[in-house]
């Protein structure tokens, strides 16, 4: 922090409470940096379906496949976790800091059921590909229709 | 120490510099340095290895990720990001070696490295007896 010779009274005060601010968004983040959008739900997903599958995708740059973990429970519950691994900087000086690190987890609720056993997951270039085949009972199912 | 790298703003682009219309995104960077060189990761999640262009030029440093779109026309029930090119740009105030710069990209991550020219590298002086 700047000093100043016309800090208000004040000031220590208000660095302290500035601390606390960035100590709990560096909790709620989880993973370092102390950057405000860290606090939102990490990662952020895409979503979106076609008749036979429910497909998810997430943005992991630097992460490799056997840091990431994907669960189905309960039919409908999707759950990514992993954990990212922090930079090697050892007796490097810091200029900048905005990539996080450290563990995540998340969950969403899919539309549909999907058959657990059959999801499908490739992390490819940083990114995260899931297809989600859905449940035979959710697919929809073309009638015949009789004539006489 | 003083920030050694400035970020420029989108628009301030280099002259002549092409950039498509569409999505352009700023990647986060992680940016290091100890006493032989200068270390900057940047997210380029999506972007293929022969889709980058890393410029030094007239001491900025310009990182450019072309990433076409991957989905199109799909029905989202979700959509928290987009997916389009990486641009960002910096000055660079160190002197660094623009022969020796090295960049790599490995898990949609990429890694340049500057090495700072020889003579702004801390030399050890070695003190003689007599």
């Amino acid at each position: 922090m700047v000093q100043s010779r016309w800090q208000p009274l004040f000031a220590g005060e208000f660095q302290r409470f500035h601390n606390e601010v960035n100590r709990l968004f560096h909790q709620l983040g989880g993973h370092g940096g102390g950057w405000p959008t860290l606090a939102r739900a990490y990662p952020a997903l895409n979503v979106w379906e076609d008749e036979n599958n429910i497909y998810a995708e997430a943005e992991l740059p630097g992460m490799t496949q056997d840091q990431v973990e994907i669960y189905v429970t309960e039919g409908n519950l999707f759950t990514l976790q992993g954990e990212r691994p922090p930079v090697e900087a050892a007796s490097m000086a810091w200029h900048r800091r905005e990539r996080g690190a450290g563990k995540f987890s998340r969950t969403v609720t899919l539309p549909t059921n999907v058959d657990a056993d059959k999801v499908e997951a490739r992390l490819e270039q940083g990114v995260l590909h899931v297809t989600l085949p859905k449940a035979a009972a959710a697919r929809p199912r073309k009638i015949a229709v009789k004539g006489e | 120490m003083t920030n050694e790298l400035t970020t420029k703003q989108p628009g301030q682009d280099l002259e002549g510099t092409h950039r498509e219309p569409g999505a352009t995104f700023t990647p986060r960077v992680d940016i290091l340095e100890n006493e032989n060189e200068l270390v900057l990761y940047a997210d380029l999640p999506g972007v293929m290895p022969e889709s980058v262009d890393v410029r030094f030029e007239n001491g900025e440093l310009v990182l450019h990720g072309h990433c076409a779109p991957r989905q199109n026309g799909v029905r989202y029930l979700r959509t928290e990001y987009g997916v389009g090119d990486f641009y960002r740009a910096f000055t660079i105030t160190a002197d660094v070696d623009p022969d020796k710069i090295a960049a790599e990209l490995k898990n949609g991550v990429l890694a340049v490295h500057l090495p700072k020219s020889e003579k702004v590298k801390p030399k050890k002086i070695e003190v003689r007896g007599q």
